[in-house]
């Protein structure tokens, strides 16, 4: 099949960018659709044009490194599908699709497609971990976790932090990233001693790098390639607010900082 | 060159104990003098960085993706071993190091894996305490699900993400490292070049993926935790950006490349669909607990080229016309069997006609008797997920069709040569996880790759690089050393090279041109013929490579073509020394299969009096033969036997 | 209290400021209705009611100056709220597709602003009387008693033959206040669901009751306020028992 493409090409963070238009031609059906980008690409190339910058590696859904928008849907809108997990057979001969970067004042553009999500591992960097060494711990059974909690963790912990909830958030927030963390971490005994410390070192960073709020509009657990819940976010906001009534003030501050 | 193991003598249970108590330790006080270089965020390099950090050095990590998070170690999915024996099941540190041995076809150093086994125990501790959700039964306790043919339940898992999960652990260690200033963290950057002074590591040269920036970093210590080098294929399980530069340009600098021949392929992977396929997709392996390999009788009802489509839908096709190759193979193992057999069975099956997909090129997995027997919704609580994963990308729902998969190139056990110690010959260079050779021999068992790189980077490195960074004390460092100027004066002109050549192919077509000959010869099963073939064809495409390739754009900006281009221009060199190693092993031991040495069944047929040594190879020049240097192994404990799945 | 501002001005401290001060002005809004429904029980009740609130000047201001500063809140914050969502995305897309944003939950922005020229305008008219065509203050008779018009004042301020207006001024003021309800009820059907999940009150088991509560209280929200321009405007109620 044939599509036309428009592109959003953008040499730098310093360039204003614009849209380009591209045809791509002879598609398979089975191609992904960073196949369906490749085949286009390797024409600019062979043609000693610069192809279209888009970022991706592992091409399984899992590593979190691909992500645009297509008609202004997060990875192309489908079900807990990552863009390089979503098949060109979804789409038919004549479409005209528009590929955008993710846009966020935190996420700001690289070149084409590409945008810089260090935020979120600034965020993570703030307090997004358990505060152990390499060592000798207890036997791993030594802690009993419940298997619900034990699930109620994982699927928070699914997250692959590829900005689509950002993305596709009408304001731009990042809570459903910093909320998965903050559940992941929070539900877990192994989290708890730090739970509080860390949701406020996490959420001061997150205004920091300069994310919208949350409406509770849903859109970002929506487009989520491992569906998280919007529960986290929730979460995530009742244990801001206990923070403030059962953290001494010492700890409060050193969290905010 | 004499390759010395150092592994511990003497009994080989308390080797590790007292090793650690032998070697040399950095006063606590000093190890802020210390710098060193972990190029990597995968488990290995992720872990060792934070461990480093945690201990007191100074550390610059590395990484080429735009996160810590996303190295490849990120795509396992089955599961990491430990000799836990939580299912009292009869497993032991002992069973673990004496499966290992064993499944690596007797080519691993016992002491090393003995080691690793011992620490397996440790890793799951540690990965629990930083929160990694594994897998739970309803009481509380850890799950454990046995994987690739072992006959214990050993191995630990998080759901299909438990590479994932072991990654966002160490991942998050490495972060709060960061976030106290011991470790500094440089992603979108590449190492392009190795710098040795005095004969010693030193430092190393990188590019800045987004302002196109060659920089110099010097350091007392250097460590390679890059990955694999599947993609020397191509069309690989591993991510695209997997790659041999760093170890490659190692070797270039004088640090031996161990078995490169020695690769694994992973039996049930997603087939190719087309000439276009840019990856290959993994279905673990667990699939083979319930799911059963077949292959039609009837070439007829397999793939048709002409209609490029099967001959008859296998819904369709009667039990009594369906071939299960490999129950009837191996009538004990059956299903099960370790991945080398199996991807071997699927291939002769194909070349034998019955193959059932794009170019005849798979196989059936069927879980319809599964499904009869356990019920769909037992299946999906097992399977759920990968069915899902399966059908997003074939459209095909494994509940009512049987999968189709193929084999594909997948792990690396080769690697740079290192010591017990996991330092390189080259004094100061250390190499850890997928990267170097040690502890798998010839083939992998499946769930140990996670297993290896977090016991080399939690658990060995910190200790042994201290042994090394006591003994040569606190030294002066300077990129302003000649040995900077020489190795960045050499990756910038290179670089220039590359984008002077404004050719008419493309990067990829000359790597697909590369993978498909070695997949074709150098890949599951190998022969004189094939190899001395591509000991032709290699310098060939190799040359019209640096005459005719196109990399647009300029070299002081984000260019993935350029970062390709540098990629594939190393595995264009380092194919060779693979080629060369698997037409020198003249035996057939695990991943590493010589259709010349095979029984009348067909069975692999190891030649021990000849072929019990690691195979290390030095770098001579490009087109130049490379030198062989061997360590002997010598099997103190598991006495080699063969192996048989029958 | 360093504390206390670094978490009021957080997005989630703002947040919670504007649930809050939500579920304020909601209970406010249940009240207020439930007051005004007494117009169908007849003139007397609603008088009665009138005159008991006004009685108290006291308490009254206090209540209204308490209104004025959650209104002050709730808006407050919520401007805030969408100068940052606006910084945080400066450019927008070509495109945008939603896949579960509801309508009040995207309207919430506009319905808000409109809501508060509601509050303006519905002060102005039953309570000031600027734009009444004949508004009757309370006024203290002789017996000492204090006497309140609302009922009659509702019956003028809706019914389509009003003395001093024309018809048409009648029908747009209705069909005002008929739209205003429509999207305080969308406002207050997003907006408490939303508390829930801001306060961190939810939780998986209940989120579709909470949803469902939300829903059920804003369509009797809107049912209840509408009914009553609705019911004067046709004749149901006012003329007969008033003037
Ligand atoms: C699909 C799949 C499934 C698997 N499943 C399992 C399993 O179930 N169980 C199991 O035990 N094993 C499994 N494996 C194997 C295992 O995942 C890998 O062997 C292991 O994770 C490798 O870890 P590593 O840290 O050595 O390297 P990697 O995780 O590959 O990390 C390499 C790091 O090096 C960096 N890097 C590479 N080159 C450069 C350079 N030139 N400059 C700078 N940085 C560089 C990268 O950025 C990255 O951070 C699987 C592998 C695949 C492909
Ligand atoms: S490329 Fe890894 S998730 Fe898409």
């Amino acid at each position: 099949m044939n599509l036309t493409l428009h592109v959003w090409r953008q040499k730098g963070p310093n360039d204003p960018g614009r849209f380009e238009t591209y045809p791509a031609t002879g598609i398979s059906e089975h191609m992904s659709f960073l196949e369906m980008l490749d085949t286009v690409n390797e024409k600019l190339e062979a043609e000693g044009k610069e192809p279209i910058v888009f970022e991706h590696d592992c091409r399984e859904g899992i590593c979190g490194c691909c992500g645009f928008m297509i008609d202004g849907k997060a990875h192309g809108g489908q079900h807990k599908t990552t863009v390089c997990q979503l098949h060109m057979r979804s789409f038919k001969d004549g479409d005209e699709l528009t590929l955008e970067p993710w846009r966020a004042q935190a996420f700001p553009v690289i070149k084409d497609l590409m945008v810089d999500r260090s935020a979120f591992d600034r965020i993570i960097q703030s307090g997004g971990y358990v505060s152990v060494r390499s060592g000798s711990p207890q036997d791993a059974n030594a802690i009993l976790i419940g298997k619900e909690v034990a699930d109620r963790a994982f699927d928070a912990a699914a997250c692959i932090g590829c900005g689509a909830c950002v993305a596709s958030c009408p304001n731009a927030a990042a809570m459903l990233f910093t909320g998965a963390k903050i559940t992941h971490l929070g539900v877990l005994p192994q989290g708890a001693p730090e739970r509080f410390r860390r949701v406020q070192a996490m959420t001061t960073q997150m205004d920091m790098e300069g994310f919208g709020y949350c409406t509770n509009h849903g859109e970002c657990s929506a487009y989520c390639p491992k569906g998280i819940s919007l529960d986290v976010i929730a979460r995530m906001n009742q244990d801001l607010l206990l923070a403030q009534v059962v953290t001494r003030d010492e700890v409060r501050r050193e969290g905010g900082e | 060159m004499i390759l010395e193991s150092k592994a511990p003598k003497g009994d080989i249970q308390t080797a590790w104990d007292r090793h650690k108590f032998d070697v040399k330790m950095v006063n606590p006080a000093n190890k802020r003098k210390y710098t060193v270089i972990v190029v990597g965020t995968g488990l290995a390099g992720a872990s060792a960085a934070a461990s480093l950090g945690e201990l007191g050095y100074n550390v610059l990590n590395f990484a080429f993706q735009d996160s810590a998070r996303r190295a490849h170690s990120i795509a396992a999915q089955g599961g990491i071993n430990a000799a836990k024996n939580y299912q009292g099941d009869g497993d032991s540190i002992y069973r673990l190091f004496y499966d290992t041995v064993k499944g690596g076809d007797f080519r691993a150093r016992e002491e090393n894996v003995y080691r690793l086994a011992q620490v397996s125990v440790n890793i799951i501790d540690q990965a629990v305490a930083q929160g990694v959700p594994f897998a739970r039964e309803y009481g509380g306790l850890l799950a454990n699900r046995s994987f690739g043919g072992a006959l214990v339940s050993r191995t630990f898992y998080a759901q299909g993400q438990t590479g994932q999960q072991l990654l966002i652990g160490a991942y998050q260690a490495l972060m709060r490292q960061v976030n106290d200033g011991k470790v500094k963290l440089f992603t979108r950057t590449e190492m392009l070049d190795l710098v040795i002074q005095d004969g010693h590591a030193r430092g190393i040269i990188t590019r800045n993926l987004v302002s196109g920036k060659v920089e110099r970093w010097v350091a007392d210590a250097v460590v390679l935790a890059t990955g694999g080098y599947s993609n020397v294929f191509f069309l690989s399980t591993n991510a695209m950006g997997c790659n041999v530069t760093s170890t490659w340009r190692a070797a270039r600098r004088g640090a031996l490349f161990a078995n490169p021949c020695y690769t694994q392929i992973h039996p049930t992977c997603i087939p190719v669909s087309g000439g276009y396929q840019s990856k290959l997709t993994l279905m673990s392996e667990s699939l083979r607990n319930d799911g059963r390999v077949w292959a039609p009788k009837n070439p007829a009802d397999g793939w048709d080229s002409s209609k490029g489509k099967v001959g008859k839908d296998p819904r369709q096709i009667p039990e009594a016309e369906r071939d299960y190759f490999l129950e009837r193979r191996y009538p004990t193992f059956g299903n099960l069997v370790p991945r080398d057999v199996a991807s071997r069975a699927a291939k002769k099956a194909c070349d034998d006609g019955q193959g059932i997909a794009y170019e005849g090129r798979g196989v059936y997995l069927d879980f319809g008797d599964a499904i009869q027997r356990l019920g769909k919704d037992a299946v999906g609580e097992r399977y759920g997920n990968l069915f899902e994963m399966y059908e997003r990308i074939t459209g095909d729902s494994p509940y009512e069709t049987p999968m189709r998969i193929y084999p594909a190139p997948h792990y690396t056990m080769g690697g740079l040569w290192v010591d017990y110690n996991l330092q390189s010959n080259v004094p100061g260079l250390f190499v850890i996880g997928e990267a170097n050779f040690s502890d798998h021999g010839a083939n992998r068992l499946g769930a140990s790759a996670l297993m290896q790189g977090l016991s080399d980077g939690y658990f060995v490195l910190p200790y042994t690089i201290g042994h090394y960074l006591a003994q040569v004390g606190p030294r002066g460092k300077s990129t302003e050393w000649d040995s900077f100027k020489q190795v960045e004066g050499e990756v910038t002109e290179r670089t220039d090279k590359l984008m002077s050549i404004k050719g008419k192919r493309s990067v990829d077509s000359f790597h697909r041109e590369l993978g498909l000959l070695m997949w074709e010869h150098c890949g599951m099963a190998r022969n004189a013929k094939g190899l001395s073939l591509l000991l032709q064809e290699i310098p060939r495409i190799r040359a019209e490579f640096w005459e005719n390739v196109s990399v647009p754009g300029t070299p002081g900006e984000l260019n993935q073509v350029l970062e390709r281009a540098g990629r594939v221009a190393d595995f264009l060199e380092f194919a060779e020394m693979m080629a060369l190693d698997a037409l020198e092993r003249e035996e057939s031991c695990g991943g590493h299969f010589r259709e010349e040495h095979q029984s009348a069944e067909g069975e692999a047929e190891r030649d021990d009096e000849k072929f019990q040594y690691v195979a290390a190879w030095e770098f001579k020049g490009v087109g130049v033969r490379p030198e062989l240097h061997k360590e002997a192994l010598d099997f103190r404990y598991v006495k080699p036997s063969k192996r048989s799945y029958k | 209290m360093s504390w206390f501002m670094r978490f009021a001005r957080s997005t989630i401290g703002m947040k919670v400021a504007m649930a809050i001060s939500g579920l304020l002005l909601f209970g406010f809004v249940i009240g207020h209705m439930l007051g005004n429904l007494q117009v169908y029980i007849g003139p007397s009740a609603l008088n009665h009611y009138g005159a008991a609130l006004q009685g108290n000047q006291g308490l009254l201001w206090v209540v209204r100056l308490g209104l004025l500063a959650i209104l002050f809140t709730h808006v407050g914050s919520s401007v805030a709220l969408v100068l940052r969502a606006k910084a945080a995305r400066p450019q927008g897309y070509r495109k945008w597709q939603g896949k579960v944003s509801t309508y009040a939950s995207r309207t919430m922005r506009v319905s808000g602003p409109i809501l508060l020229l509601f509050i303006i305008f519905h002060l102005l008219h039953l309570t000031v009387g600027t734009v009444h065509p004949d508004l009757q203050h309370c006024a203290t008779q002789a017996t000492g008693d204090l006497q309140c018009f609302v009922y009659q004042n509702v019956d003028a301020a809706f019914s389509l033959d009003t003395a001093g207006t024309t018809m048409a001024v009648q029908l747009g003021i209705v069909a005002f206040y008929l739209v205003a309800m429509l999207l305080l009820g969308m406002h207050l059907g997003h907006g408490a669901y939303s508390m829930f999940r801001t306060l961190g009150l939810n939780s998986p088991r209940y989120d579709k009751v909470a949803r469902a509560f939300a829903t059920a209280v804003a369509v009797l929200i809107v049912v209840g306020n509408c009914s009553i321009p609705l019911a004067v405007a046709t004749g149901l109620v006012g003329a007969a028992g008033g003037h």
